[in-house]
């Protein structure tokens, strides 16, 4: 192989690393890289920051390739060092602090820089713009002790900056030059909307207004006007649009305009010189928004990695404000002009708005304020071009009201054509996201995330993500949202890797290891944590019946009245005149309302009092049924050979041997087991978590079946031989569900989730089974009988009396 | 303002709950993790749970029946559900332990 050339990237940023991405996608090791980037930090998502001003979003949530990211990919990266010097001759760069590096390829991305109004005053202590992880940072510190703020600039960035200053607690006025707000992306009546909306969310406006100087001492006290009239402020956020960052280019000899001229190629006129991003001016344009940079990028990754391309073509950009409760969006040419046409519906009790922008039958653009789930539909048809002649007023009043496509979102994600852009930020189509889920087995949002970038910028299309996870993998998606519930951004494999890497041994622990935000937790995240704790440390983790359901602490069902309901174990449903006598006796004794047949073979007492449960436990001298718990429920059989007709193996005593083996197992979720005599199957076992089916000579074992909410026939795991084998196989199938399936996650939707190849996989190799059988072993010879343990302890009996108030001590 | 002696902090288990009936009502109290004991009707708003059997995290009950959460300290539910209970004041005599409850009237 050809030795590796070197690259040189200046500027740390989302386009040039997004560039570098693709490129060591395409030829990995083609290139010896090194990143110069000025700020101190990994490369980060600089869309972000109005969420993470707005308190929506933590800083640490916005690193898109954290430091580790450049040491797995080789990567040099010189972070903190700002290039001062390119040598086009002897093909290096310099930094500031005097580090070098050669080149035979670079890449300038420096991104731009926040245009500041040249204003007397406007060096002063407190005037800062809007661009990076510091401004950031000091609008942050400054609302702590500051109250009046003052934003220049009523377009998108602005008004971002105006609501985060606004959930900080300061005082925010709005300072903007034209009559309308967003002028560059709204048309008037969309702005006056937006206007009456973010006045009510205590935003102030001073329109039409011209910034003539910031007065005050060190620090900025005010500022003032054109028209001689002033406005008090702590701080002043400059957002008044951004210049393209070109002085080293310049400097260097290459060709600059307002951008960095490039190309369709991202080629300089300096040759192995690229560029990329708001630094760059393609076809007379400079970007300010990503989705463009990312094309660019694309384009410039294959050119470096010698792939064909065609070339970069401009783009047309859509818009979308990222504040809470406003919901506006605008692309292509949304004002109206002689050759134009437009529709628009204006409804202004619900506060919506929407326009479209019609030019010779084509659809060249659109406003929506108030209902913006049309706006990536619209966005793509401008961009096809297509005639939509005959279309158009379906397309203004929205696809949601054409009878094909349905009302619901979910429908009109369904109706979607396959190339329309879901994530308008990385340019992710439906169908690449489809075929995510489809082929390439993503269940989450955040593996559709890693896997085609969509949601990973403004994350404003997660709920179409979501959408589409819910059409194409159905409950396998439901369950693995991210985070396990909504005092934690962890899933379930964060969390347990957490665990074992941290050797964390509570849940108090744990919370407090991994940042909960409610320090107790709730009703879902406080069970399972307790299941994760006990699967990995059988032996050490304590349990803690305290984040238990009820149903799991006091061993028996709650009824709707507070009662309880008694389930004893009746090992294969096989029970004794002797036994059911006894049972017979205690359900007189203390007043049973009913006794009843389950559908898993026993039987259960119902509407039993609470303060009775340990004494019916104790007559009964039977052990718990668990019809209750997360944990092994019953092995259901039929008569099997000892009886049938038709029966070719013993049945009964199978599923007898197989409950006895697994009685009192914690799991995920409920398990149930069953065994047939033959494939008639009278014990149903081809619906339940483990089947066994009897054949001539041998067993068939099923898995993965359920018959409750989503009914679902079993996958034929294997066929053995021998009873032992049976045990043998239900032991490592069940501790592989342990180990690797969610909380609350029937072996139903966990093989479905992970399919059934990989099951089988696992669990090829009689030795994998062997240590997975011996790891479940351990597991469960530490439980005991629940009803047993309660009955002869006393601190935990007290649980099921009422207490006896002493009246009145004083009056 | 009658002072009824109900029990005593050991009777409780930490993030656990007793109950006991004062004429027709039946009352739950319960052991926060901070020590803190709170009193509160022992029946849902929704219908009827018994809050006793619900799992404590931090100052809510979760109902044992459909999961609405109940503020012990206010007797408030949670959103997105409504509702209210009664709650009563209550004492602990730190240094034996008792608990306290006072009924107005
Ligand atoms: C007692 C019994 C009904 C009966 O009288 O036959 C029963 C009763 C309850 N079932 Fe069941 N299920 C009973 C057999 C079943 C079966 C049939 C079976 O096991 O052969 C099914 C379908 C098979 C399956 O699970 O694959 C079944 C599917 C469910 C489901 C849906 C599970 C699912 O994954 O979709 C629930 C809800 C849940 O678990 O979240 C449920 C929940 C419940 C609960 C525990 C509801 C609750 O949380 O309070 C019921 C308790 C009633 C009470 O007040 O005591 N029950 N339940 C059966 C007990 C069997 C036993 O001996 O242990
Ligand atoms: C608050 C905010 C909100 C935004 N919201 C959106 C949005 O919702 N949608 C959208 O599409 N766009 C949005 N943008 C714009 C988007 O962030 C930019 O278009 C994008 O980041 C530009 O990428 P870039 O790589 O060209 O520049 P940058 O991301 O700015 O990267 C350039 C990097 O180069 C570094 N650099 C510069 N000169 C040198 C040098 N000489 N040596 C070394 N390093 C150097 C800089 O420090 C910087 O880190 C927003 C921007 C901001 C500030
Ligand atoms: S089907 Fe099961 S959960 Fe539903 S009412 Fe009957 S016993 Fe209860
Ligand atoms: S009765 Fe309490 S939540 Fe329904």
């Amino acid at each position: 192989m050809a030795e590796a050339k070197k690259l040189v990237l200046i500027g740390n940023g989302m386009a040039g690393v997004r560039a570098i991405e693709h490129l060591i996608k395409l030829a990995p090791g083609a290139y010896e890289i090194t990143i110069f980037g000025a700020e101190p930090h990994p490369n980060y998502n600089r869309i972000m920051l109005s969420s993470v001003l707005a308190g929506g979003a933590d800083m640490k949530d916005i690193v898109i390739n954290d430091w580790d990211w450049y040491k797995e990919n080789n990567i040099r990266l010189h972070a903190g060092h700002t290039v001062t010097k390119i040598d086009t001759k002897a093909r290096k760069v310099v930094s500031h602090l005097g580090v070098e590096a050669e080149y035979d390829a670079l890449v300038l991305a420096t991104g731009s820089n926040p245009f500041m109004l040249p204003l007397p005053g406007a060096d002063k202590e407190g005037v800062i713009g809007f661009r990076d992880i510091k401004d950031t940072e000091i609008m942050q510190e400054t609302a702590k002790t500051y109250k009046k703020a003052i934003v220049i600039g009523g377009g998108l960035l602005g008004l971002e900056a105006a609501r985060g200053l606004l959930n900080l607690g300061m005082d925010v006025s709005v300072v903007h030059n034209q009559p309308y707000l967003m002028n560059r992306q709204l048309d008037e009546t969309a702005s006056a909307m937006l206007k009456k909306e973010l006045e009510a969310q205590g935003m102030k406006f001073l329109l039409r207004k011209y910034s003539e100087s910031i007065y005050g001492k060190k620090r900025v006290k005010g500022l003032r006007f054109s028209d001689g009239t002033e406005a008090e402020a702590d701080l002043i956020v400059m957002a008044v649009g951004i210049l393209p960052n070109v002085g080293l280019a310049k400097s260097s000899g290459i060709e600059v305009n307002r951008g960095v001229v490039v190309n369709d190629f991202m080629e300089t006129n300096v040759p192995g010189i690229y560029a990329v991003g708001e630094c760059a001016e393609h076809r007379g344009i400079a970007y300010g928004l990503v989705a463009p940079l990312y094309e660019q990028g694309a384009v410039l990754a294959k050119r470096l990695a010698g792939v064909a391309t065609e070339g970069y073509a401009g783009s047309v950009t859509s818009t979308k404000l990222k504040v809470s409760g406003v919901d506006v969006f605008s692309a292509g040419q949304y004002l109206d002009s002689d050759d134009t046409r437009s529709l628009r519906y204006q409804d202004e009790v619900d506060g919506v708005y929407k326009k479209i922008v019609l030019k010779d039958d084509k659809l060249v653009g659109a406003v929506l304020f108030g209902d913006t789930g049309d706006g990536a539909s619209l966005f793509s048809i401008i961009k096809k071009g297509e005639s939509v002649k005959g279309k158009e007023k379906e397309l203004l009043l929205g696809f949601s009201a054409s009878p094909s496509g349905g009302s619901s979102p979910l429908a009109r994600l369904e109706s979607m054509a396959d190339d329309e852009i879901i994530c308008g930020c990385n340019g992710v189509s439906k169908g690449t996201i489809a075929d995510a889920i489809k082929t390439k087995g993503c269940s989450s949002v955040s593996e559709i995330k890693a896997c085609t970038k969509a949601s990973a910028s403004c994350g404003g299309c997660k709920s179409q993500v979501e959408g589409l996870l819910q059409i194409y993998a159905g409950d396998a998606a439901v369950s693995v949202k991210e985070g396990i519930c909504g005092c934690t951004t962890l899933n379930r494999d964060e969390i347990v890797a957490e665990i074992k890497r941290m050797e964390l041994k509570t849940i108090k622990e744990v919370m407090h290891v991994l940042d909960w935000k409610n320090t107790e937790g709730c009703s879902k995240c406080r069970p399972s944590l307790n299941y994760y704790l006990g699967m990995l440390w059988p032996t050490e983790y304590k349990d803690e019946k305290e984040s238990r359901f009820t149903n799991e602490r006091y061993h028996a069902n709650i009824q709707k009245d507070g009662t309880y309901s008694v389930v004893p174990r009746i090992y294969g449903g096989v029970t004794s005149p002797a036994e059911l006598k006894k049972i017979a006796e205690v359900a007189e004794k203390f007043d049973v309302p009913m006794v009843k047949f389950t559908g898993g073979q026993r039987l259960d007492l119902l509407g039993v009092k609470k303060e009775d449960l340990p004494k019916m436990w104790e007559e009964l001298d039977m052990p718990s049924g668990h019809a209750y718990g997360k944990m092994l429920r019953t092995v259901k059989t039929c008569v099997g050979n000892t009886f049938c007709r038709f029966g070719t193996q013993d049945s009964i005593a199978m599923g007898i041997r197989l409950e006895k083996e697994f009685e009192r197992l914690n799991a995920p979720a409920k398990v149930k087991l069953a065994v047939s005599g033959c494939p008639r199957n009278c014990a149903e076992a081809t619906i339940k978590d483990f089947g066994v089916v009897a054949i001539d000579g041998g067993w068939e074992l099923h898995i993965g079946g359920n018959g409750g909410v989503h009914i679902r026939a079993t996958d034929l795991l294997c066929v053995v031989k021998t009873e032992d084998e049976v045990v043998e196989w239900a032991s490592a199938f069940l501790q592989l569900y342990r180990e690797q399936a969610q909380w609350n996650e029937r072996t139903s939707t966990w093989v479905e989730r992970v399919g059934l190849d990989y099951v089988k996989q696992a669990l090829e190799k009689r030795e994998d089974r062997l240590a997975l059988m011996e790891r479940i072993r351990t597991a469960l010879d530490q439980t005991v009988d629940p009803w047993k343990e309660i009955i002869a302890n006393k601190e935990l009996r007290k649980n099921f009396e009422a207490l006896n108030p002493v009246q009145a001590v004083q009056s | 303002m009658t002072k009824v002696l109900i029990g005593n902090i050991a009777d409780i288990d930490a993030k656990g709950s007793r109950t006991f009936r004062l004429d027709d009502t039946e009352i739950a109290v319960f052991r926060l993790s901070d020590g803190d004991v709170k009193a509160v009707e022992n029946r849902c708003p929704h219908k009827g749970g018994k809050l006793s059997e619900g799992m404590v995290c931090g100052q809510v009950v979760h109902c044992p029946l459909h999961d609405w959460k109940i503020d012990l300290k206010s007797g408030k539910v949670h959103e997105p559900d409504d509702g209210c209970v009664t709650t009563f004041e209550t004492e602990v005599d730190r240094a034996n332990g008792s608990i306290y409850i006072n009924i107005r009237g």
